[in-house]
């Protein structure tokens, strides 16, 4: 088996003859690490998940995908108020017959996936009635009971509190670093990409991406040229330990606090 | 541990024992609705004729109980469950594949095709059974004609087949008003609106054996694939990532639901409104899980459909169409059920 879970070259796609979401991408994701996706809305990133998924065929270029795959979309709501455990449940797709129904094993594994996350309580609750960060974990726990070896998160944090983005983060690296899961997700959130993934794909239109470790892609300059804004590369220790982060400037809002005088 | 913004939580769902009530409550009605009728049988004299007597074993057409129960109530009632139940497990699984609780299983056109094909073997004199034959086939032939839109105009999408649906159906409705206007005035159109507005008055053990079969082919794999629809409720992208064949199971179940619902207008004309209310009235009784809601669903349709014919029959000195009775009483519970979920499902993908 190689050392990389997902790879792709020359990949474009184009929903028309001749205009081309993105074009000429060549990326390796090792197995076992954390990658993230980066880029505006519009540049392609929902569509590069679909082609990695496999429900949809991409213009040019190949893709090899060596793994199961297990996805965590953005915003998880249900037509159907399934309870949690029946949410589980479905990750067993590919381990249960076409006409069978999960086993008892089945849900022994989908509790212990529960338990894994600290949710087991919850396993007879109705799934709309979780928080969103709850809703993650059990869109993780299912991911995990389908034995997947990479898992793909669109915008994990997007929907959350600041808390709950913290555990969802956190979860992501403990599933790389103790379930030796590749992980590959998708953000808005530049400093999120730079916390906890080790390589990034900056998509930039067309046929111009920046590919490679998540500290030189995420500089100054290419998030200038992604997002047409300032963002500080701000390295801090903490407990000893050397962090970086970054932030965005705005222009406006610091020259409007010199100016107030009054406090609240 | 996160914080959830609820406070209060819900036990969950408890189901098993509901399953069993509603199949205990369909056969008790069953063995009642065979003593309803204006001629008097008492229940004793049933259970001896029922279970005693199989079934053209002597055909002693002197004992008028025999007859009335065997010959005439037997069928109907066997004809109206099992229609019923077929209808409403049809209904439970296309609100599951098409991930929206108010489409029915007629949404593919299949009823408009299968009208038709009833109505035209009615116009050319043909047997029962070419009837039965003619409204299956058109049935059919509309369900490919929707798919083929579908695949051509929406890459398949679920939404192009319910617009796809509607074109068909529409065109079919033309084409039967067109041999309402044709068929002959005294002879032909009175059955052929009578039959249009839904009725198991023409009941008999040879339409009870067709929709049994169909049923049992098609509703016996539907039940088999009731997990698979949980999944397939999911969105495109979660269902394809979990391993799903979306494209064959989809198409796959909505065609073991037309083989039903063409099935059951053959039978019985214009039945609607029980696939589509049927499914939701068991899904606050079990919850929405598919592998529950499906046999609740078929047991609750079974039992609302024969109730409603068991009123068809004695409720006035002529007998109602079943289809005026279900639709009298559907459309409201429908406009009060779409009023409470706000029309979800329409407003997405």
């Amino acid at each position: 088996m190689s050392n990389t879970a997902i790879e792709f070259h020359d990949l474009g796609h184009a929903y028309k003859p001749g205009q081309w979401i993105f074009q000429s991408y060549g990326v390796a994701v090792e197995r076992g690490s954390i990658f993230a996706l980066l880029g505006p809305n519009g540049c392609g990133k929902t569509t590069l998940l679909k082609i990695l998924l496999g429900a949809l065929k991409p213009t040019a270029g190949t893709i090899a995908v060596e793994g199961r795959m297990a996805f965590v979309p953005q915003l998880f709501q249900v037509t159907f108020d399934y309870s949690v455990l029946d949410m589980v449940l479905m990750g067993r797709a590919r381990h249960v017959g076409l006409f069978s129904q999960p086993s008892a094993q089945d849900e022994e594994a989908a509790l212990a996936a529960l338990d894994r996350f600290g949710i087991a309580d919850f396993a007879r609750h109705p799934f709309h009635e979780l928080s969103g960060g709850e809703r993650q974990l059990v869109i993780f726990a299912r991911a995990l009971v389908s034995e997947a070896e990479i898992l793909i998160l669109d915008e994990p944090t997007s929907a959350l509190d600041l808390k709950n983005q913290i555990v969802v983060l956190d979860w992501i690296t403990r599933l790389s670093h103790q379930d030796g899961l590749t992980v590959l997700f998708t953000t808005h959130h530049p400093h999120h990409a730079l916390a906890v993934a080790y390589n990034a794909l900056l998509m930039l239109g067309g046929a111009r991406f920046a590919c490679g470790p998540a500290s030189d892609v995420l500089s100054e300059e290419n998030l200038h040229t992604l997002y047409s804004v300032d963002i500080k590369h701000l390295p801090f220790e903490h407990k000893g330990e050397l962090h970086e982060t970054l932030v965005p400037v705005l222009p406006y809002a610091s020259r409007a606090r010199r100016t107030e005088t009054d406090g609240c | 541990m996160l914080q959830s913004t609820q406070t209060k939580r819900k036990s969950g769902y408890r189901s098993n024992g509901v399953t069993v009530g509603l199949f205990l409550l369909l056969i008790i009605l069953m063995i009642l609705s065979l003593t309803m009728g204006r001629y008097p049988v008492s229940l004793r004299e049933i259970v001896r004729i029922v279970f005693t007597t199989p079934i053209h074993a002597a055909r002693n057409y002197s004992d008028v109980k025999w007859v009335v129960v065997e010959i005439v109530r037997l069928p109907r009632i066997l004809l109206v469950t099992l229609c019923g139940m077929g209808l409403a497990l049809s209904g439970a699984a296309m609100q599951g594949v098409f991930r929206n609780p108010l489409v029915g299983p007629e949404i593919a056109g299949v009823s408009g095709g299968a009208a038709f094909g009833g109505i035209l073997a009615i116009v050319l004199s043909l047997p029962l059974l070419g009837v039965v034959g003619s409204a299956f086939g058109f049935g059919m032939l509309a369900l490919v004609i929707a798919f083929a839109l579908a695949r051509l105009s929406g890459k398949g999408s679920m939404l192009a087949l319910v617009l796809s649906g509607i074109i068909v159906g529409a065109f079919f409705g033309a084409l039967v008003g067109l041999l309402e206007m044709l068929a002959n005035p005294t002879e032909k159109l009175p059955s052929i609106i009578y039959w249009l507005m839904g009725s198991f008055a023409g009941a008999s053990y040879q339409k009870v054996a067709v929709v049994a079969a169909v049923l049992f082919f098609s509703g016996t794999l539907l039940l088999m694939l009731r997990w698979r629809i949980n999944l397939l409720s999911l969105g495109e992208i979660d269902a394809a990532a979990l391993g799903v064949n979306l494209e064959a199971l989809r198409w796959g179940i909505i065609s073991l639901v037309a083989l039903i619902v063409a099935a059951q207008v053959s039978v019985s004309g214009g039945v609607g409104w029980v696939g589509l209310i049927i499914p939701h009235l068991a899904r606050m009784l079990v919850g929405p899980e598919h592998t529950k809601l499906l046999p609740a669903s078929a047991f609750l349709g079974g039992t609302y459909l024969l109730a409603m014919d068991d009123i068809a029959r004695s409720a006035g000195q002529q007998e109602l169409p079943i289809g005026l009775l279900t639709a009298v009483i559907g459309a409201p519970i429908f406009g009060y059920l779409f009023w409470k979920t706000q029309g979800k499902g329409w407003g997405r993908e």
